[in-house]
């Protein structure tokens, strides 16, 4: 649906992206995270064809944006990091204008705008003027905008942000269940949020992609070991010691309390099950033993904190 | 509706609940009126005068005393007013990010700039249009020549629509409304001088096209009464180069 081909943005001698590459399936939801100042905007603005790319190029359900911009424009939702709104026009006005500005045929402006107030809760606010609306209906009425023409893609940069946590799950769940009928890409700097909705995650940093998988493809591919928590009731004092006698087990520590310790072994060995026959015979009442994985947060950390030239890692899959 | 009719209605719509209009309106309304009285006033005075003097009933000239006065002012009053109806345009979308929802928008920056243009000009003739109650309520009481008043008219629309396009071209080169406004009384200033450089240089060659390129001898011309097509096509390239320029700022923006 959303092919991003080499694409390369300078402006002057500053090079905001460099040679970004990726692509989004039909019914995709593709997180896109950096720290600030990695390039996602810059990449969103290449793709909603705001500004062109200076090396490269895009396509958008089958058009180019550079050749086709009216027909990619059409078809794109787009939620700018400060949501567009002019201040002196009511909601209604508001979507009503971006709805005809959108080329939305006329006959299907009001149901679609009955449909998107709906959807976003404006209900109770839908004939005040923006002006005087709090930051998270500003947010909602941004997210409206981009929805009011029913575009098969939409791509939203920090739809979440200033939101409270119950209208961000509210929007979460907005999002979700957009999946399937629309592609989406959506930029977060809320690395939760986007193991949360996210089908795939792409990561940028200093405007070069550091990585593009799921995000429990891109933990597991991070570890370099395998990790497993252990609590158990009685743990004798030379405790520690007796497990790391076991077979394959690489290094045993203390866990944050005595009862629980973090044992590690070789990366693709299960010794679950080597580890609880073992407990059980000692006696020591087993209570729980669960593996450890790699949050998103510190997969972020670890790609982004690299060195001054990261090297791309990719699933080959995805070539 | 079109997207260009879309943007040229909530335009109006800004323009409508924007103290700036209501300010801008009311002193260009307020000083047409003004000075149609201090000319009415002036014009009865010369009559008594010559009543006195020639003991004799006079038809006096309206179309030289009032009229070509009021237009002559009034000319000068736009490059003052007008800026002030276009330095929103442009300015206030790129402050407040609106030009992105724009700019994502199936519409053409072409379509964005003359929808912006027009309905600044539908304001600028709307006010314009009043001021011709004066002409009409003095046809009740005197008789005076119609033609000298349109093509009056005439000049004063086509000089508000140039303003108007520098006013336009003004507001995309900067975030700042005020910057804006000075930037297009810059322009309009030194397009109204280039009369006086050519009056300066006096026949030569270079005089002759310095002062065309100067508004004045255009606007006199019309307010004098004489239809020219060269002061028409004047004011419309002058016009249309002015969006040109404009249009290649708003998109050039989108390659820095």
């Amino acid at each position: 649906m959303i092919t991003v081909h080499h694409i390369t943005k300078r402006y002057g001698n500053h090079v905001a992206i460099e040679n970004v590459t990726f692509d989004v399936k039909q019914g995709e939801i593709l997180g896109f995270l950096g720290p600030n100042g990695a390039g996602k905007t810059t990449t969103m603005r290449i793709i909603t064809c705001f500004m062109p790319a200076s090396e490269g190029t895009v396509e958008v359900a089958g058009f180019d944006c550079f050749e086709h911009p009216q027909e990619v424009k059409q078809r794109i939702g787009y939620l700018p990091e400060s949501p567009p709104l002019y201040q002196e026009l009511t909601v209604t006005e508001y979507l009503t204008f971006v709805g005809q500005l959108k080329r939305l045929p006329a006959s299907r402006v009001s149901s679609r705008m009955a449909h998107v107030i709906e959807q976003l809760g404006l209900g109770t606010v839908q004939h005040r003027v923006i002006g005087h609306l709090s930051k998270g209906f500003c947010q909602r009425v941004g997210l409206a905008q981009a929805l009011i023409h029913d575009p098969p893609v939409l791509i939203l940069d920090e739809p979440t942000v200033g939101l409270d946590p119950k209208q961000i799950i509210e929007i979460r769940e907005l999002i979700k269940s957009l999946a399937g009928s629309h592609t989406l890409i959506l930029s977060t700097h809320i690395l939760s949020e986007a193991t949360a909705i996210c089908n795939r995650v792409v990561i940028i940093d200093r405007g070069h992609i550091v990585a593009e998988d799921t995000p429990a493809q891109l933990s597991s591919r991070m570890r370099q070991s395998e990790k497993m928590s252990l609590m158990v009731k009685h743990p004798s004092d030379d405790w520690l010691e007796r497990l790391a006698s076991i077979p394959g087990v690489l290094q045993v520590v203390q866990g944050a309390t005595p009862e629980t310790s973090i044992i590690e072994c070789e990366l693709g060995q299960d010794l679950r099950e080597v580890i609880s026959q073992f407990v059980v015979g000692q006696g020591v009442g087993l209570l729980e033993l669960k593996p450890l994985s790699l949050s998103l947060e510190e997969v972020f950390l670890k790609l982004t904190q690299q060195d001054e030239h990261p090297t791309p890692m990719k699933d080959p899959s995805q070539v | 509706m079109s997207p260009v009719n879309t943007l040229i209605a909530k335009e109006l719509r800004c323009f409508v609940v924007s103290p700036v209009f209501y300010v801008v309106g009311a002193v260009f309304l307020f000083i047409s009126g003004f000075l149609a009285q201090l000319m009415v006033v002036n014009a009865g005075q010369q009559a008594i005068r010559f009543l006195q003097m020639q003991n004799t009933y006079a038809q006096l000239n309206l179309n030289e005393l009032v009229f070509r006065p009021i237009f002559r002012s009034l000319d000068i009053v736009l490059i003052f007013l007008l800026p002030m109806l276009t330095m929103r345009l442009f300015a206030e979308e790129r402050k407040l990010r609106t030009i992105e929802l724009l700019l994502t928008s199936p519409i053409g920056v072409n379509e964005i700039i003359s929808a912006k243009f027009m309905s600044v000009l539908f304001i600028y003739l709307g006010l314009l249009g009043l001021t011709g109650l004066t002409p009409i309520v003095l046809s009740f009481y005197s008789a005076f020549n119609w033609d000298p008043i349109l093509t009056g008219y005439l000049g004063l629309a086509l000089q508000g629509a140039f303003f108007l396009a520098c006013g336009v071209l003004a507001s995309t080169l900067t975030e700042n409304q005020i910057v804006a406004a000075f930037l297009s009384f810059g322009i309009i200033i030194v397009v109204w001088l280039l009369g006086g450089l050519g009056a300066m240089l006096g026949d030569t060659t270079l005089g002759t096209v310095i002062s065309y390129l100067s508004f004045v001898e255009h606007s006199d011309r019309l307010i004098r009464g004489l239809l020219e097509a060269k002061d028409i096509v004047y004011y419309l390239s002058g016009t249309v180069l002015m969006l040109f320029i404009a249009h290649r700022v708003v998109d050039s923006h989108r390659w820095q």
